[in-house]
């Protein structure tokens, strides 16, 4: 991988977020299940090349929402969305969207790590041989290397592509799952508490991969750590019983956030 | 505010609020003792604020440290961490309010039994009584975390600049007037500039309560009448 600098880095994604371009837009969304209504008219705009966190206590709606941006909660009966939501300015509620093409520019990384039992090299080559995305062994090669170099894997895999993913350290298989998000060329990817499964060491190291991934990624990523909020994303959501409290700057919303109930979380003064 | 659910991170910050308010009443002690004790030339009352600077200085440590701590265990957020640093930043202020209140104290030996004219000692005290006024509102303020009241301390330093400059003037003239008075005179001018700068802490510290209370700076310059620094070069 040609390691920009990090100034360089910096330069890039600033000059994208300068653009400001809205990548997704929640509009009015509602989710119930079955008769319990979890998420009340949320409207939430999604930046491109922007890192959003969504904060709030258990419960609040925030993986949720998460969910609606790529359609999760269609595998979950009795759960119906509505509201409108938009990719690009493309419905992806609407009945002509083929869902697994939509999943492959919405990509998802899970709590827990969640390698498939195969080797490392066929984690990643999974999705581009399912959406058609290499046409041979060299092409495939190249976008498993590119993506374990991405994820800032593959010097640590390089030689054991062969053995099976769960054989990795759990830090690595997270990022291995991020690797295998990446690997299908998403435009979004949403992360649900990605980090909660690892040790402090190994989620500095996924931190580090989201911080660089925001120049060529749209990130949405739910988390319980205020810490890591503060530290990996720009813009901040925070959701309290269902309904969106607040959105605004990340750095704004950990010094003086607007709303009451943001302060009482952050500040962990809930009662 | 409600309650923290880590009740001891309430104590960590009570504890904080505890010592900078202590911090504030030796610093009201010292300067007012340095004062008096030039005006009436009293070397023991002088070389009491002088050893109390040390208990100033231990406090400013304790705070530091626990704030540093705190910072370290509790990662704050909003308006916790700004009611750390805001401690942090105050007890500087304080400790650099109890050293020139140590500093004056130091030349009262230098201007004892100069004859220094009552005059001048009324005015270096009624500076003073300025100075110390602004510092013990600013300290009033800390506890009810008033930014309104905040600000309108902060707006009220250009008073005590306006009497140091006249005082300035006064002090030039006794030394044209007879080369004797300049070594006590150079002294008081040193005290009163010591006192001036006593004001712009408690303003600085009026500025981190504002700070503290809404989040923002105030805003707009600090309003000035200190012309001391621009004297005799176009006369």
């Amino acid at each position: 991988m040609n390691m920009m600098s990090e100034a360089a880095v910096e330069k890039a994604v600033d000059q994208k977020m300068s653009e400001l371009n809205t990548k997704m837009v929640g509009k009015d969304v509602s989710v119930y299940y079955g008769e319990k209504r979890a998420l009340f008219d949320v409207n939430l705009n999604v930046r491109e090349n922007t890192v959003t966190a969504l904060i709030g206590p258990s419960g609040c709606g925030k993986s949720t929402f998460l969910r609606t941006l790529n359609r999760m909660n269609d595998t979950i009966d009795h759960c119906r969305v509505t509201g409108r939501i938009t990719l690009d300015e493309m419905d992806i509620y609407d009945p002509s969207i083929d869902v697994v093409e939509l999943r492959a520019r919405v990509g998802m990384v899970f709590q827990k790590p969640n390698p498939f039992p195969k080797s490392i090299y066929e984690n990643i080559a999974y999705g581009p041989r399912i959406h058609g995305l290499a046409r041979n062994k060299a092409d495939m090669d190249q976008i498993v290397e590119k993506s374990l170099q991405r994820a800032g894997l593959w010097n640590e895999v390089k030689d054991r592509l062969q053995e099976p993913g769960t054989g990795l350290s759990g830090g690595q298989q997270q990022r291995l799952c991020i690797a295998r998000a990446i690997a299908v060329s998403p435009e979004v990817i949403l992360m649900d508490e990605p980090c909660s499964a690892l040790d402090p060491i190994a989620t500095a190291k996924v931190e580090e991969l989201i911080h660089e991934l925001r120049a060529n990624f749209t990130i949405v990523i739910v988390t319980h750590s205020m810490q890591q909020a503060a530290r990996v994303s720009q813009r901040t959501a925070m959701f309290h019983l269902g309904q969106l409290v607040e959105e605004n700057d990340t750095d704004k919303m950990f010094t003086n956030p607007d709303d009451q109930r943001t302060q009482d979380y952050i500040m962990g003064r809930f009662g | 505010m409600t309650a923290h659910i880590y009740t001891a991170f309430d104590d960590e910050l009570k504890y904080l609020m505890r010592r900078i308010s202590e911090m504030g009443g030796l610093a009201e002690q010292m300067v007012g003792e340095s004062v008096r004790a030039l005006v009436n030339s009293d070397a023991a009352l002088a070389q009491k604020v002088i050893s109390d600077d040390v208990i100033m200085d231990t406090a400013e440590r304790e705070v530091g440290d626990k704030a540093i701590v705190t910072i370290a265990k509790r990662q704050p957020m909003a308006a916790d961490l700004r009611e750390i640093i805001g401690a942090l930043r105050i007890a500087s202020d304080l400790e650099r309010v109890g050293d020139l209140g140590k500093n004056n104290a130091k030349r009262v030996m230098a201007v004892q039994g100069t004859g220094v004219p009552r005059k001048l000692a009324r005015g270096i005290e009624h500076l003073s009584e300025l100075a110390m006024t602004q510092l013990k509102e600013v300290l009033d303020v800390y506890t009810t975390r008033s930014a309104e009241k905040a600000k309108s301390i902060r707006d009220r330093d250009e008073e005590i600049d306006a009497i140091y400059t006249s005082l300035f003037r006064e002090l030039l003239t006794y030394m044209m007037e007879d080369p004797r008075n300049i070594t006590s005179c150079t002294h008081l001018l040193f005290c009163a500039k010591n006192i001036e700068r006593i004001g712009d802490h408690a303003t600085n510290i009026a500025e981190t309560i504002y700070y503290m209370a809404t989040g923002s700076q105030p805003e707009g310059e600090r309003p000035k009448d200190d012309t001391t620094a621009a004297f005799g070069a176009s006369e």
